[in-house]
């Protein structure tokens, strides 16, 4: 969703690119591309079989956003181990009644121990850290890929925060 | 062998598109070949209540609004609320103001996201138009100006935030006792510059939902329409209030059942049941019990329990809003894209009125003070619905306690009950036409739910329908053709 940060510039990105899949696009396969933009870290099961679907398809994989570079904040939970996480959240919690159950019908992904960023999972091509990432930084390395250019990510480029 | 006819099957829809995160529907039919059940699938969980303890509580305001990238001026507030009531501090007036400015310019932002993004183009374009051009790109083509004017209204929102801390999402503007960041004369009337067009915006976004009304008055009146009972925040006088108020509890007749609530009591009100079939917890309003105390919360519910809005030009159309039922609530879901319309109009109002107050400029905007009591609950109006953020804290002001009750959770029970009203009347048996599976997502969006936050997970792939038959098995999978 970061993306509709680029604001105007998405129509600009539009006329020189199909955007064939994505939260605000209706289509439900994911057909072959050239360039995917991925973002969040891998937390389920089914995060890394879509993840491993989507390098399969793409030519050129970005990884954006600091979950999907580092793994970020969602990271922050591999200092306990997920059953401790799934208590807390779906048995512990002030607000929770007595007679719940844990979430654990086939349809859910299942935790893996650990959230991992997407390089850990599959080869990234371009990284666009930040949290937001930058609007800006963003339209420059969609235009320039679709232009057929490399994009210059260089150190000062890239903020993390 | 059972005979063809004897036996029922599901539908799944997987990824439900153009909703925030990751989520799925079955739906069950019976030995009939009807839709018997349907479930929505939230299917992500980042686990924040766990790995927020052992943290100090001063940190949440940085934290929680990773929660999501939609609303994260809601958790901020709601967070450094939680804090200050830890630290026994009121904030200085103008930090109070800045914040207003930030939560009205998110609210602005979410909604036009919600309405021009990701629900015009099936007022615009048609439910069963092409899905391939049913989004704001394949908008922009046909109603460039519309789409453009669209996009704008969310950069206006985001701009708030930009201008006064800095950066339009996850900024370091909101802290425990006020904002680290003040608002210059320049920023203030930048900000001022965009009030016209952004209220010219949400009159045509009004303008197109009336329009479809007219055309389409028994689809817009029945869609999803069952009873619930409502929870919104409201201020001295019950009127419409987003940032900070008292909560109020109606039922399904409208009736008052519990008014001028004060947030730290949530717990006497509100518990949570956990289901198997979802990482979205079900909330329901405590003296009723499980499953008959579901509410929901969000722009329709703000406006039900609501008795006016501040502004004019939003009471003015909150009057129009409130003939449809009468006395009664409105209970068709349909009618969240409107009143979510109004909201937006009242947060540009209410927007022009903050920013005209002189004080809005002070530079006397942080107090300090250190934890002065264990516990601390936060709360504010999410552009989805009420957000509560709950902390415990040793002596050290160490986190031991994090409970977060997130909008999405809260319209859990309504999102189940809406998919199930659709898919009675749009699914027979396993053919199922592409617009009607359109229908059962719209429902959906109709709560605008931001899976994310509520399951605490990041997730940006959308929705597959499973049918499945009454013994349990997978008879048809829907994911759509390109």
């Amino acid at each position: 969703m970061s993306l509709l940060d680029i604001d105007e510039r998405i129509l600009d990105v539009a006329a020189l690119a199909d955007i064939v899949k994505s939260p605000v696009v209706d289509s439900k396969e994911f057909p072959d591309v050239d360039v995917a933009i991925v973002e969040g870290a891998i937390i389920t099961d089914q995060h890394l079989t879509e993840v491993r679907h989507i390098r399969a398809h793409s030519k050129i994989l970005i990884a954006l956003g600091n979950c999907a570079v580092t793994a970020n904040v969602p990271a922050y939970r591999n200092r306990v181990t997920k059953e401790e996480a799934l208590k807390c959240a779906y048995v512990d919690a002030s607000s929770n009644d007595s007679a719940g159950q844990m979430p654990d019908s086939p349809e859910l992904g299942k935790l893996l121990d650990r959230v991992r960023p997407l390089h850990e999972a599959v080869k990234v091509d371009y990284y666009i850290p930040g949290c937001p990432p930058s609007a800006d930084l963003i339209f420059y390395v969609l235009s320039e890929l679709l232009n057929g250019r490399t994009p210059n990510l260089d150190k000062e480029k890239l903020k993390y925060g | 062998m059972a005979e063809p006819s004897s036996y029922s099957k599901k539908i799944i829809i997987n990824p439900v598109t153009r909703i925030e995160g990751h989520a799925s529907i079955t739906i069950d039919l019976g030995r009939d070949g009807k839709v018997a059940d349907a479930h929505f699938h939230v299917n992500e969980f980042r686990g924040f209540e766990k790995f927020c303890e052992g943290r100090p509580f001063t940190e949440m305001p940085s934290i929680a609004p990773r929660i999501c990238g939609i609303c994260p001026v809601s958790h901020a507030v709601a967070s450094v609320k939680a804090c200050e009531d830890i630290m026994r501090l009121i904030p200085p007036p103008a930090a109070t103001l800045l914040r207003r400015v930030m939560h009205l310019g998110q609210m602005v932002s979410s909604h036009a996201l919600s309405f021009f993004h990701l629900s015009s183009p099936d007022f615009l374009l048609g439910f069963d138009s092409d899905p391939a051009k049913r989004n704001i790109i394949g908008l922009a083509e046909k109603f460039p100006d519309l789409a453009k004017r669209g996009i704008r209204l969310r950069k206006f929102g985001r701009e708030c935030s930009e201008r006064i801390a800095g950066k339009n999402i996850h900024s370091v503007g909101i802290t425990p006792g006020g904002m680290n960041l003040g608002l210059s004369e320049e920023n203030r009337k930048a900000l001022l510059a965009w009030i016209p067009e952004s209220i010219e915006t949400v009159r045509i976004g009004l303008d197109i939902f009336k329009r479809y009304r007219q055309k389409h008055m028994v689809e817009v009146d029945s869609f999803a329409n069952f009873e619930t009972l409502y929870l919104g925040t409201v201020g001295p006088q019950g009127e419409l209030e987003l940032y900070d108020g008292k909560l109020r509890f109606i039922n399904e007749k409208g009736e008052i059942l519990n008014d001028q609530i004060d947030p730290r009591q949530y717990l006497e009100f509100i518990a949570e049941r956990s289901l198997a079939f979802s990482y979205l917890k079900s909330p329901y309003y405590k003296p009723l019990g499980f499953p008959k105390g579901m509410y929901r919360v969000g722009p329709l519910a703000r406006l039900n329990v609501a008795s006016s809005i501040s502004t004019p030009l939003a009471q003015k159309e909150f009057t129009e809003y409130r003939q449809i039922g009468g006395k009664k609530p409105l209970h068709g879901t349909f009618y969240y894209h409107y009143a979510r319309l109004i909201e937006a109009l009242y947060a540009v109002e209410e927007m022009k009125n903050t920013l005209e107050n002189p004080r809005v400029t002070s530079s006397e905007i942080l107090a300090c003070a250190k934890r002065n009591q264990a516990e601390g609950i936060g709360c504010s109006e999410a552009p989805r619905g009420t957000l509560f953020h709950h902390y415990v804290t040793d002596e050290n002001g160490i986190l031991t306690k994090v409970n977060l009750l997130i909008a999405t959770g809260q319209n859990n029970a309504g999102m189940n009950r809406s998919i199930l009203e659709v898919a009675k009347k749009q699914v027979d048996g396993p053919n199922v036409k592409e617009g009607a599976l359109n229908r059962v997502e719209a429902a959906i969006r109709c709560y605008d739910p931001c899976l994310s936050c509520s399951t605490h997970a990041i997730g940006a792939m959308p929705l597959v329908i499973e049918i499945r038959d009454a013994d349990q098995r997978t008879v048809r999978v829907i994911q759509r053709a390109k």
